[in-house]
């Protein structure tokens, strides 16, 4: 890396940072115009939608805050592929640590009385990201001891998750007050409050968690080895890591993440537990986690440009009359131009070895 | 001592080869046992079985003829899923059946070209390229679906004439659908392709070394292009299955995992037509038990328990198997030469 005309170190950083970020944000713009022409395709104003989108998103202090509420699980979630991602593991199962995360935050929100907020809000948002943890390390076990890749394992436990918390809800947990299958209501003391009108508290909590695993990742010795481990796990085990205890660690960790985002919807969003009000969530963190490109700080923007996206939803149905599954194939256009990054490359004429890459998880025969 | 010890573990290496036989002939037995004491329920279990098991085999075929090539597909569920949508509008608005099935498998196969694309072309990471193709299915098939669409019918059962008088055999194997007997055929067609013909033979070398295949002259990168392609076309049978024949109209993600466990069928079949074939029938029955137990409902299981029972049995057989049996070599590597 020597140059002919030596630049400012600080120049230099800050060209290296606009590189990154012109992949994902092209890819996003690529999506939009896709998502536009099948907006035409489908008989609707594609200018209309998007600005009824981008009016509901950030368009009032009051939509801004909506915006950031849906931010709020979708950082987790992000965190929860992205630092699994670092360890060599592809959490598919998201969805399903979320559910449990969700369900036991609502459990420890309406069952325990009598404590204090700073006691009793901490203990059921710590409660369902230990869940979230539990559910995962399944995974990781099953992996690390038999072998049996994560992500189909991951996705089963995600049905297994569903039909679970659904029976509980249903069940033992049930809100007996009324006929539909939800949990009661958390108390106050539980409760996840927002900072004066609109700004949901939950958002800052999970951002302080992104930069908790920013710090656990890059500046601890557990984050190095569990990125060795994920960047080559032979030359892991040669330089003498444990790496079943690796990947155990990584999936627990991952889906204490995703836990803590079930759990900060249900205490801060939802109130309660109800079945099916979370669905999706899961896949969002993957597509969060792939357009930030792993970076656990760039999943904070990420997750508020997916978040606005569902924010704005519903006053882009209302206003121009579109479907909000739109949005759900945007997403998945933005998913398939950030990964296929040769794409973007060739559109902003980017060689391969600069703006940086990610190494993500390899197929099946990886023991 | 040491002699004794290879004694009893190539014995046992003779049992597992032959533990294929071994379990059909249980299951043959059972059935008869099974027939004897009580003939509707266990030809319905047995039919039933089939008919579950009939996404899982394609879905597992796609999937293996994937892998076999060295391209990993967990994409299978959206293939499957996009294709039972476009293969129930085809329904809706033609009203053929044999067109609506055309375009089950067309749009099958346009979904593997895009996974082709994406795997052998731009070198993804071929399991992000599988959850694009989930996710974008799911999106997809959400935003255009509209709900209130009608279809003027479905496959019917198709009667194999005297065959289908026999005693338990002929309900089960001599009376199904199109698509089931043609799950079945697929099965032959796939071990006889892989494995008694040229093209079965570069296609396995291929995904087991692909720049030793390069340099005896297969193009390894248009093998997996037209594997992939074709197996495309395989769930999307499948997925004309869910909407043409088991179902009849659609749901939004309908396919519910089963392009998912599909891969568990061919995990645990070691990646051959015929272990998948056995696999999927295991499967099958696990669904087919599972209907069964919620329609007799004298049992006190909580339903979510019984809806649980493939997924589990999925992880149980990953956990149990993945490390003895052996993935293709080069399975989700892209080719690069040097």
């Amino acid at each position: 890396m020597t140059t002919k005309t030596p630049t400012e170190p600080g120049q230099e950083r800050l060209k290296q940072f606009l590189l990154a970020a012109a992949i994902p944000i092209t890819a996003v713009l690529l999506a939009a115009l896709i998502g536009a022409i099948l907006l035409i395709l489908s008989g609707a104003d594609p200018i209309a939608a998007y600005s009824a989108l981008i009016k509901g998103s950030f368009g009032s202090e009051r939509a801004f805050g909506r915006t950031l509420e849906k931010a709020t699980p979708l950082i987790l979630g992000g965190l929860a592929v992205a630092f699994a991602f670092k360890g060599g593991l592809f959490n598919i199962g998201g969805q399903g640590q979320l559910l449990f995360g969700a369900i036991i935050a609502g459990a420890l929100g309406f069952g325990i009385s009598g404590l204090p907020f700073v006691i009793h809000m901490p203990l059921a948002l710590l409660g369902g990201a230990l869940a979230g943890a539990l559910y995962a390390t399944i995974s990781g076990a099953l992996k690390a001891f038999t072998g049996a890749h994560e992500v189909i394992t991951t996705i089963m436990l995600n049905f297994i998750a569903i039909n679970i918390t659904d029976f509980l809800a249903n069940g033992v947990w049930k809100d007996t007050s009324g006929i539909v299958a939800r949990t009661p209501a958390i108390l106050e003391t539980a409760a996840i409050p927002r900072l004066g009108t609109n700004m949901p508290l939950g958002f800052f909590i999970a951002a302080f968690i992104a930069f908790l695993v920013w710090y656990l990742l890059f500046r601890t010795t557990l984050g190095f080895e569990i990125r060795t481990v994920g960047l080559n796990n032979h030359a892991a085990h040669y330089a003498g890591i444990t790496v079943a205890r690796i990947t155990i660690l990584t999936m627990g960790i991952s889906g204490f993440l995703a836990g803590m985002g079930g759990a900060i919807e249900t205490l801060g969003v939802v109130g309660r537990f109800q079945p099916g009000f979370n669905v999706g969530l899961g896949f969002d963190g993957i597509t969060i986690a792939l357009l930030a490109r792993t970076n656990p700080l760039a999943v904070i923007p990420a997750a508020i440009l997916i978040g606005a996206m569902q924010g704005g939803a519903s006053q882009m149905q209302f206003d121009a009359k579109v479907s909000f599954e739109i949005i759900d194939v945007i997403q998945a256009l933005i998913l398939f131009f950030v990964s296929a990054e040769m794409i973007v490359r060739y559109i902003l004429r980017i060689r391969a070895d600069q703006g940086g890459s990610v190494t993500l998880s390899t197929g099946w025969g990886q023991g | 001592m040491s002699t004794l010890a290879t004694t009893s573990k190539s014995s046992w290496r003779e049992l597992l080869r032959y533990s294929g036989w071994i379990i059909a002939g249980l299951v043959v037995v059972a059935s008869i046992i099974g027939y004897l004491s009580n003939a509707q329920v266990t030809t319905s279990m047995l039919a039933s079985t089939l008919r579950q098991s009939t996404p899982l085999i394609l879905g597992a075929l796609c999937g293996l003829l994937c892998e076999r090539t060295g391209v990993v597909n967990i994409g299978i569920e959206g293939q499957m899923l996009f294709s039972a949508f476009i293969g129930f509008l085809a329904n809706v608005y033609t009203g053929n059946l044999v067109i609506a099935v055309a375009a089950a498998i067309l749009a099958g196969m346009l979904v593997g070209g895009l996974h082709a694309f994406m795997a052998v072309y731009l070198k993804m990471d071929q399991i992000i390229a599988g959850t694009v193709i989930n996710i974008l299915a799911l999106g997809l098939t959400g935003f255009f679906y509209t709900a209130g669409l009608t279809t003027e019918g479905k496959l019917q059962p198709i009667n194999l004439g005297p065959l289908a008088d026999l005693p338990l055999v002929g309900p089960v194997l001599f009376n199904n659908p199109p698509i089931t007997y043609m799950a079945i055929i697929l099965v032959f067609v796939m071990h006889y392709v892989l494995f008694f013909t040229q093209w079965g033979l570069r296609t396995r070398a291929v995904g087991e070394h692909p720049s030793a295949a390069d340099t005896v002259g297969i193009n390894v990168n248009r093998m997996r292009y037209i594997n992939v392609i074709i197996a495309g076309g395989i769930a999307g049978l499948a997925g004309g299955f869910l909407t043409l024949e088991a179902v009849g109209s659609f749901e939004r993600a309908m396919t519910n995992g089963r392009g998912f466990v599909a891969l568990a069928v061919m995990i645990f079949g070691k990646w051959t037509p015929f272990g998948a074939w056995g696999a999927a029938l295991l499967f099958g029955f696990a669904s087919a038990l599972q209907t069964q137990l919620q329609f007799i409902g004298t049992i006190e299981i909580p339903h979510q328990f019984i809806g649980m029972l493939p997924y589990v049995l999925t992880i149980v057989v990953l956990a149990g198997l993945v490390g003895r049996s052996r993935p293709p070599a080069a399975v989700g590597k892209p080719y690069e030469t040097d």
